[in-house]
């Protein structure tokens, strides 16, 4: 199978600070690949190279290839809104738009392009909850605020905006870091749940999170991409010293 | 031994500061109140029917009222912030969310400066451009009051989309929503009620300038006669009837600035129940 995000000698630089170097990597479909690394090693600078949204930075630079399905993002006259649309993002911080409702927060980019139907909206509302396991949660409630949900529902609604779209690569932030520990375990859930459809990277702090939910593990150090394999290789037999090192907790 | 006393000097300390801004804050607002209750008790002699629906009466005339410069004020309040409002709410957005913009460091400069300068100079600056070619008329006034309120709109707009977190313009942006579309419906959606509360205020200020007014209008006495001559205006109305030594003019200026008020008031309160109850 080819991979879904095939990335060739990716380099970003913040000004002159260049904080990723070199990047090869081929992310696989239908699977979850985890990136893990000390903090400051670039993990979230990658994965918005993923889908152009670390050029949103005025100071922010990129070069080198990412292969979408074998199109080229940062290829001349590709538009950065499509990719997005086709690579949908989940961030740290659950962050629902303020001001909107529950039900408009999950079809806002559906809304935005300009889709009206509120049959088709209605639909996609039920799907998208239903998929995050959000919906007998808050069927009732579609017309209050989402910032009315709790620190876990909003990650889940945020989620479930992210889908609605109709995205085919999710990438997600430290999507758990400022959950607790129950809503950490339905997100993981999900996350399994959504691999079969979807193809998952997602950065995490958590060696245990990472082991859990991802079928493959990346580990930076400095910008750099050390380690790459299946999980189950970089955690019980790490080639490289600095990989053993981060993943016993020798560092960091 | 010693942790209760700590205990009971903070405690005195605590009434002492709770005292202080209570007093202060009765200080601030005998003032407002004593202005009001003056407006109040003057204006409301000069309350009735006529003074509605009558314009300015001439000297030595009985009654009248002052419905030409409700009329005329509302017109160029109107005018004015069909030129100010666009223009602020643009260049307010622009500082906001283009700040990296080379042109943004100029914007800021320039609103800066023009929200320091005076009103009467703004005046002036509209009396050489506008009255000397089409001579005194609501376009000269809308448009020196235009001036006066393009910098306060900028800025509170500025402000009011700087409260709006990056992290939820980033969320619009992933979403695959253009950047434009995202500073429209979700950004300035999101500080609708700060921006309407600038722009209220902003037509609260020019709605009570009279420096200005004066020397882009001029006094009319009659009613709104077309955009391109003046017009009465209330402010301008307090100024003028107030200073006349004719006693039923004096009582109009006080029925004049208790309008002001109320019209200021009806415009904030109006807006506010308009905007309320959607979060
Ligand atoms: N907006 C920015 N402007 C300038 N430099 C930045 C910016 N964001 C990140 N950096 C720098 O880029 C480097 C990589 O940052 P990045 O956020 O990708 O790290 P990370 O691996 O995600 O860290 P963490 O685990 O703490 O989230 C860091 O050295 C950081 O200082
Ligand atoms: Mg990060």
């Amino acid at each position: 199978m080819a991979p879904k995000l095939e990335v060739e000698d990716l380099n970003a630089w913040f000004g002159t600070k260049q904080v990723l170097k070199n990047i090869n990597i081929k992310i696989e479909e239908n699977a979850v690949t985890a990136i893990i690394g000390p903090s400051g090693c670039g993990k979230t600078t990658f994965l918005r190279c993923l889908n152009r949204m670390h050029e949103i930075n005025p100071d922010a630079r990129v070069s080198g290839k990412v292969l979408f399905n074998g199109l080229n993002i940062y290829g001349n006259g590709v538009d950065p809104v499509m990719i997005r649309k086709k690579i949908g993002m989940v961030f740290q911080k659950p962050n629902p738009f303020p001001m909107m409702s529950i039900y408009d927060n999950v079809v806002a980019g559906l809304k935005l392009n300009g889709v009206r139907d509120k049959k088709s909206l209605d639909a996609v509302v039920r799907r998208s909850l239903e998929l995050v396991n959000l919906w007998d949660e808050v069927k009732d409630d579609l017309n209050k605020s989402g910032a009315s949900l709790s620190g876990g529902q909003q990650q889940r609604l945020c989620i479930a905006r992210a889908l609605a779209v109709e995205p085919e690569v999710l990438l997600m932030d430290e999507p758990c870091s400022a959950l607790d520990p129950i809503s950490t375990a339905k997100i993981e859930v999900l996350i399994r749940k959504l691999a079969k459809t979807y193809t998952i990277v997602i950065v995490t702090h958590n060696m245990q999170q990472a082991a859990r939910v991802s079928d493959y593990t990346a580990f930076f150090y400095l910008g750099e991409l050390i380690e790459y394999g299946p999980t189950k290789q970089i955690f019980e037999n790490p080639k490289h010293e600095l990989t053993e090192k981060y993943i016993t907790g020798k560092f960091g | 031994m010693r942790k209760p006393n700590y205990y009971k000097l903070r405690l005195i300390k605590d009434r002492v500061m709770f005292l202080l801004v209570y007093l202060s804050l009765a200080l601030a607002l005998i003032p407002l109140f004593s202005i009001l209750y003056e407006v109040v008790q003057r204006g409301i002699p000069a309350i009735n029917l006529d003074f509605f629906i009558k314009p300015t009466p001439t000297v030595g005339e009985k009654g009248g009222g002052v419905a030409n410069a409700i009329q005329g004020t509302l017109i160029t309040i109107g005018l004015a912030s069909v030129i100010g409002i666009p223009v602020g709410l643009m260049s307010g957005i622009f500082l906001s969310e283009y700040s990296e913009h080379k042109l943004s460091t100029i914007i800021r400069f320039f609103n800066d400066v023009l929200s320091g300068v005076p009103s009467i100079i703004i005046g002036v600056f509209a009396y050489a451009l506008i009255v000397r070619s089409i001579g005194f008329s609501v376009i000269a006034a809308a448009f020196a009051l235009s001036i006066i309120m393009i910098p306060i709109v900028t800025r509170t707009v500025e402000e009011a989309l700087k409260l709006i977190p990056m992290n939820i313009r980033e969320a619009a942006i992933a979403l695959g929503v253009p950047r434009w579309k995202t500073v429209v419906a979700i950004v300035l959606r999101g500080a609708r009620k700060a921006v309407v509360t600038g722009i209220l205020l902003s037509i609260a200020r020019i709605a009570g300038e009279s420096a200005p007014v004066l020397v882009t209008m001029g006094f009319w006495r009659w009613w709104f006669a077309g955009l391109d001559r003046p017009a009465a205006n209330l402010a301008l109305n307090i100024f003028i009837f107030a200073m006349s030594p004719f006693e039923n003019w004096i009582v109009l200026a006080w029925g004049s600035a208790l309008i002001l008020i109320l019209l200021v008031l009806g415009i904030n309160i109006a807006v506010r129940i308009f905007i309320r109850g959607r979060y």
